[in-house]
């Protein structure tokens, strides 16, 4: 069974929209990128997703549970870490965390248990009784999510978790994420794109409330891979270089990127999808005697192909 | 049980924020110098009438308190979660919109009661050399608890429509003094309406409690009067359900 079923949602915010026909699945266990620039749409469908409000139109399931008929069950198996990181400021986090637990049906002896649980994991039992409003940003982040672990919940919603916190703590939230185990299914938003290779499974990508691709980070790059590129490193004549190379048949443009912390002289050069000019790229600076230092093809960024799959969309 | 969990953090929230423990102290000082000073007036004017007259007077003065007071305590029910954003952790968690609302009316109806048992210390005091009917005293608390709990209702709806506590207040006060005085209408003082006015008017149907009179239709109408403002803060909270619905 799909963790997560999204069918033909719509939300409109009066005649503005904010998501537009967004259909997906989630696997149960899988780790869910949804990578978009502002205004896409993200915060909506996982405002969707988790009750707050309904969509205009569409369906959702949450491990078969309807997010709109089944709405308290479906919340059940759901945590939920908003964007905004929303908290009462005058409680100390052990009180908030209880709270919650109480909220989400755990009482008695476990409320204790489990808020003690999730403090540990995400590092607050130092702080458990410091006053939530006068801890830093990055342990507000981890009170947060450690209230959507309360309930060991079956999905985890989680609205950009690594905004604004240090690097070190990023790398702990996305160890944190990662370490949850084999069957919690996650769904994170993100900008940064990095993040979505290191931790995630698959990758929704939207933009302007239409999704526009999902798939694997690895799939996504091959699928924009059209124009492979290749970096040479290489000391000579650099007009003479760039001219010699871009005759070359395969090779669309060359073009000459700074120099490394040698002072060797870097090219860029963008080839023809079918061919492979490597070794031709190479035969031509051995045969001028200039000398070689580097030459590799070069991966496109994340950055890249999210900049391409929305530069694409818009041009259809 | 679920409300019983809001109405609990709820109440603590308006002891360690000082909020209940400032309202409590102001209203008991004004209520407890409007006591003094009805029972001097009584004490060297009417003598006889003490009975009576002490608590309707003490009475209608603490309506007054009451409403300029509750509108802070209700003001930070909805407008703060709004605020801090917390509303939304609120609805995606597994909790209804009515046990929400329900935990946090009962919250402020529980200081609130706290604030008026404390005034039971008056005619405790007045008992001890003078005898205290009890009778005409178990409408005056009535009709003020039921007020009381109107203003309440009213307030709830209203912070459940801001972010912004101080605007919710103030629209709390305004309102209250409106609904308190739509009966004095010159214009219609011969007409049926007026007949209608007063029967939606606070003050009307508060005078027979301070007279020490329980009128079941006077219970009725403050019933009625809670229930309708706690109807429109449930759709309130739902509004963004039907939002940018096809
Ligand atoms: N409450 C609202 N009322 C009206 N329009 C809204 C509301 N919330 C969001 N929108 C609009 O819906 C669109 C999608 O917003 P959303 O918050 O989902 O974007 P996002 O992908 O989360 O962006 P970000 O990366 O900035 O968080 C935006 O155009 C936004 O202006
Ligand atoms: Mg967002």
């Amino acid at each position: 069974m799909n963790a997560i079923e999204v069918k033909h949602l719509t939300k409109l915010y009066g005649p503005a929209r904010g998501i537009e026909d967004v259909s997906f699945t989630v696997k149960k266990g899988e780790i869910m990128g949804f990578l978009g620039p502002n205004g896409s749409g993200k915060t909506t469908t996982m405002r969707i997703l988790t009750g707050f409000f309904p969509p205009s139109s569409g369906s959702a399931r949450i491990c078969g549970s309807d997010i709109i008929k089944d709405s308290i069950e479906a919340r059940r198996k759901i945590g939920y870490l908003p964007e905004s990181v929303p908290l009462y400021l005058d409680m100390p986090v052990f009180a908030y965390l209880r709270f919650f637990a109480e909220i989400k049906g755990i009482t008695g002896k476990q409320k204790k248990t489990k808020a003690d649980e999730v403090m540990q994991k995400c590092g607050l039992t130092d702080v458990s009784h410091r006053i939530i409003g006068r801890l830093s940003k990055g342990y507000r982040q981890r009170v947060g999510i450690a209230q959507s672990l309360l309930n060991d919940p079956e999905v985890l919603i989680l609205d950009e978790p690594t905004i604004g916190l240090d690097p070190k703590q990023i790398i702990e939230i996305r160890n944190l994420i990662k370490g949850l185990g084999d069957n919690r299914t996650v769904i994170l938003s993100t900008h940064i794109l990095p993040e979505v290779s290191m931790t995630c499974d698959r990758v929704i990508i939207i933009h302007e409330g239409r999704l526009i691709a999902v798939d694997t980070p690895t799939n996504l790059m091959n699928r924009v891979l059209q124009a492979p590129r290749v970096m040479v490193k290489a000391e000579g004549p650099s007009e003479k270089i760039v001219s010699a190379l871009v005759s070359i048949s395969g090779v669309v443009s060359v073009a000459k990127n700074g120099f490394d912390a040698d002072g060797v002289d870097l090219y860029q050069i963008e080839t023809d999808e079918n061919a492979y000019v490597i070794n031709d790229i190479a035969r031509s600076i051995y045969k001028n005697s200039w000398k070689l230092k580097e030459i590799r093809p070069v991966d496109m960024t994340l950055e890249e192909i999210f900049i391409k799959l929305v530069t694409e969309e818009k041009g259809r | 049980m679920n409300f019983l969990v809001i109405a609990k953090r709820e109440v603590k929230a308006y002891f360690t924020s000082l909020t209940a423990y400032a309202v409590m102290a102001i209203f008991l000082v004004i209520s407890g110098y409007f006591f003094y000073t009805n029972l001097v007036l009584f004490v060297l004017m009417v003598g006889t009438y003490v009975k009576l007259g002490l608590w309707q007077h003490t009475f209608y003065d603490m309506r007054f308190i009451l409403l300029l007071l509750l509108p802070l305590l209700t003001m930070r029910l909805f407008s703060e979660e709004k605020k801090l954003g917390t509303i939304e952790l609120l609805f995606t968690n597994p909790i209804h919109d009515m046990e929400i609302l329900a935990g946090k009316y009962i919250a402020c109806l529980f200081v609130f009661c706290i604030m008026l048992l404390l005034t039971i210390l008056y005619p405790i005091l007045l008992a001890v050399v003078f005898s205290v009917e009890t009778g005409p005293l178990i409408a005056c608390y009535l009709g003020l608890f039921l007020l009381g709990s109107s203003f309440i209702a009213c307030g709830t709806f209203i912070s459940s429509l801001t972010e912004n506590q101080v605007v919710a207040a103030i629209t709390t006060v305004g309102v209250l003094v409106f609904l308190w005085f739509i009966d004095w209408n010159e214009g219609i003082a011969e007409s049926a309406g007026v007949t209608i006015l007063h029967q939606l008017s606070l003050s009307e149907h508060f005078f027979n409690f301070i007279k020490g009179v329980i009128d079941i239709d006077d219970v009725v109408y403050y019933l009625s009067f809670i229930s309708f403002f706690l109807f429109l803060t449930i759709g309130s909270l739902e509004s963004r359900k039907w939002r940018g619905k096809k």
